[in-house]
């Protein structure tokens, strides 16, 4: 199929001619480099250390402790993690957060890479909208933004008056626990334009003549998409599935808001971050919570590791794929 | 193309483009481009509209922005929310608010430019034995959820008596601890010719000098994305603050927004309000001087909002 110039930026580098820098004279030369490297690194290193390797460690520990942060950490085992499966709130929390993964994700991916399309084929005002649909990725995590979509989805707001306008009568959002989802999904979809503007990146990559080709063949657009867009742009649709999952689970500052850190109505806004924060410093179950974050780091690593195994069959990388 | 109708041969072909059969792909071109115009700005409205309803609304009395009032408009705007907004909550001014977040905010860009490019430019420009292993780390806390090391962060400054103070808030920063900002100065400077350093070293100069006076200069673009995108991140963030603050003189406006919204309720929606555009004011100031620069940083770096 379609072989043609690659989607990785980086041009080869000109000019194999030199070896660069390294081996040249002796081993006084590596030595130094040696000793500015890892002072160079020093800042990096440092927070790397006692700030992610160390916590990690420690945190890793706690999982397997009862701790209040008052009395010495208590060893017990597996408990925290047995208790979880039988801690109804948990596996509420767990609900919720996989529905706002699995449906949200998705939905802005779809509007983000359709709206790309869209602006992909105009030269004019291209520019104005990319800034436009932006715009609310920017703001979309604020506590302002929390609360304008928590005035606006009110019962009986604007949002909910404009609906019954249509004849729509959802018996309102924030008080309704059936809506409050479809409430959250909006508000990830309503910030698609963070991954529209890679994907508009990526499709710009993408060299017209084979479009061009694809014509004289009699393509039409459907084809088009599906054997020249979709596998040109797979390494953009895979960086974005992939980062937008990972940030979804960790959705909390307008969970926290929107419930008043409670994640109501009847838990059905109890996200896993939240529900975290909840356990950790409301009642100060310290183990229990790094149980929690360990089981969070667990899940994503494997997404990532499945995500990975089995792009595979589906991301094209044209060129000098490794 | 050759004109099919032109009786005289006075006027040149490019001109005489109306009766050529380009001229319908023309008419169709421009029928499609208004199609998408208006269904790009009908879009552009849906998008902006929660935006647009949260100024409008400030500017309205509380009576006008609840209920069916989904209108934009008010007969009745005025800055009496701003004013409210302005005093305060819990006998910490508005003003207050706003400094601690600039300063926290300010803090964030100075740390993360120092100790991003120097660390990117170990791993992009020296070699030294272990690189690629801590590149692959330094990728992996990319991916990590951050929040399996609060809670041991917070136990440690808590011990160390920091909790309350600005001090676990911009540590990271100084500590390159965004993965995000050192990859994308490390893949920044991995794109500038290598003869430059070559150069530079032939003619005596060591890392400091090369650092300082060949790469910084350079690197000018990936260092204004990464202080715009540490500004806003900074001043946005709320999970940090909400941990680490207990006394409302040192909230940054993000907490002292709930706090406002904890206290007033649904009372003075219009107040609440207003104190949300406020806190976003200089996010939005940010987007609208910098947009192009912001949004060409997304799409070359990738970026998140």
């Amino acid at each position: 199929m379609t072989q043609s110039p690659t989607l990785s930026r980086r041009p080869p580098r000109s000019a194999p001619s030199q070896p660069r820098t390294s081996r040249r004279p002796t081993s006084k030369r590596s030595g130094a480099d040696a000793r500015a490297g890892y002072t160079f690194l020093l800042p990096w290193l440092l927070g790397f250390i006692a700030l992610t390797v160390g916590p990690m460690i420690s945190s890793l520990y706690l999982s397997f402790t009862n701790y209040n942060l008052f009395d010495a950490p208590k060893w017990i085992g597996l408990d925290n993690y047995v208790t979880m499966f039988q801690d109804e709130r948990f596996l509420q929390s767990v609900g919720v957060t996989v529905g706002y993964v699995v449906f949200g994700t998705p939905l802005k991916l779809a509007a983000a890479l359709a709206v790309a399309m869209l602006l992909n084929s105009a030269r004019k005002g291209q520019g104005f909208y990319r800034s436009a649909f932006y715009a609310p990725s920017l703001i979309g995590a604020s506590v302002s933004i929390a609360i304008v979509w928590k005035a606006m989805f009110g019962d009986a707001g604007p949002v909910d008056q404009g609906l019954s306008f249509f004849g729509i009568n959802l018996g309102g959002w924030v008080g309704n626990p059936s809506m409050t989802m479809a409430m959250f999904i909006l508000l990830t979809v309503w910030q698609f334009g963070a991954p529209m503007v890679i994907f508009l990146a990526g499709l710009k990559q993408i060299p017209a003549d084979l479009y061009e080709a694809a014509s004289m063949d009699g393509a039409g657009p459907v084809r088009k998409f599906f054997n020249i867009t979709w596998p040109m742009l797979s390494p953009v649709v895979f960086f974005n599935l992939l980062m937008e999952t990972i940030h979804a689970f960790q959705i909390f500052s307008s969970a926290y808001i929107i419930s008043n850190g409670e994640g109501g109505p009847a838990g059905s806004t109890l996200f896993y971050t939240l529900y975290l924060y909840l356990r950790g410093f409301s009642d100060f179950r310290m183990g229990y919570a790094s149980a929690m974050a360990w089981l969070l780091v667990v899940v994503v690593g494997v997404i990532t590791l499945i995500f990975f195994k089995t792009s595979k069959s589906w991301v094209h990388y044209s060129g000098d794929s490794k | 193309m050759t004109t099919l109708a032109t009786p005289t041969q006075s006027i040149p072909d490019d001109q005489v483009p109306h009766y050529n059969p380009k001229s319908e792909s023309a008419t169709a071109k421009r029928v499609k481009n208004t199609i998408f115009h208006i269904v790009a700005l009908a879009l552009t409205a849906v998008v902006l509209y929660p935006a647009l309803w949260m100024v409008a609304s400030a500017f309205k009395p509380n009576a006008e922005i609840g209920g069916a009032n989904t209108s934009l408009w008010s007969n009745n705007f005025s800055f009496d929310n701003f004013v409210t907004a302005m005093d305060g909550i819990g006998g910490v001014s508005t003003l207050q608010f706003f400094t601690n977040s600039l300063v926290l905010a300010i803090g964030a860009v100075v740390g993360t430019i120092l100790s991003a490019s120097v660390s990117a430019y170990a791993f992009a420009r020296i070699k030294f034995p272990g690189r690629s292993i801590f590149f692959g780390m330094m990728i992996a806390t990319l991916l990590l959820p951050f929040h399996v090391v609060i809670i041991p962060q917070y136990i440690v400054f808590n011990q160390l008596g920091l909790v309350d103070t600005y001090v676990p808030l911009l540590i990271g920063k100084f500590l390159a601890a965004d993965a995000f900002f050192v990859f994308l100065m490390v893949q920044f400077m991995r794109n500038l010719p290598a003869e430059l350093d070559e150069a530079a070293r032939i003619d005596g100069a060591g890392h400091v000098r090369i650092f300082t006076a060949i790469m910084l200069p350079l690197m000018k673009p990936a260092l204004i994305s990464t202080s715009i995108f540490s500004f806003i991140w900074s001043w946005n963030d709320f999970l940090g603050p909400l941990l680490y603050l207990n006394t409302p003189e040192k909230y940054p406006l993000p907490l002292a927004l709930r706090l406002f919204v904890d206290q007033t309720q649904s009372s003075d929606y219009g107040a609440m309000i207003a104190m949300s555009v406020l806190a976003l004011l200089p996010v939005l100031i940010f987007f609208l001087v910098f947009q192009r620069y912001i949004v060409e940083g997304v799409s070359t770096q990738g970026l998140k909002g």
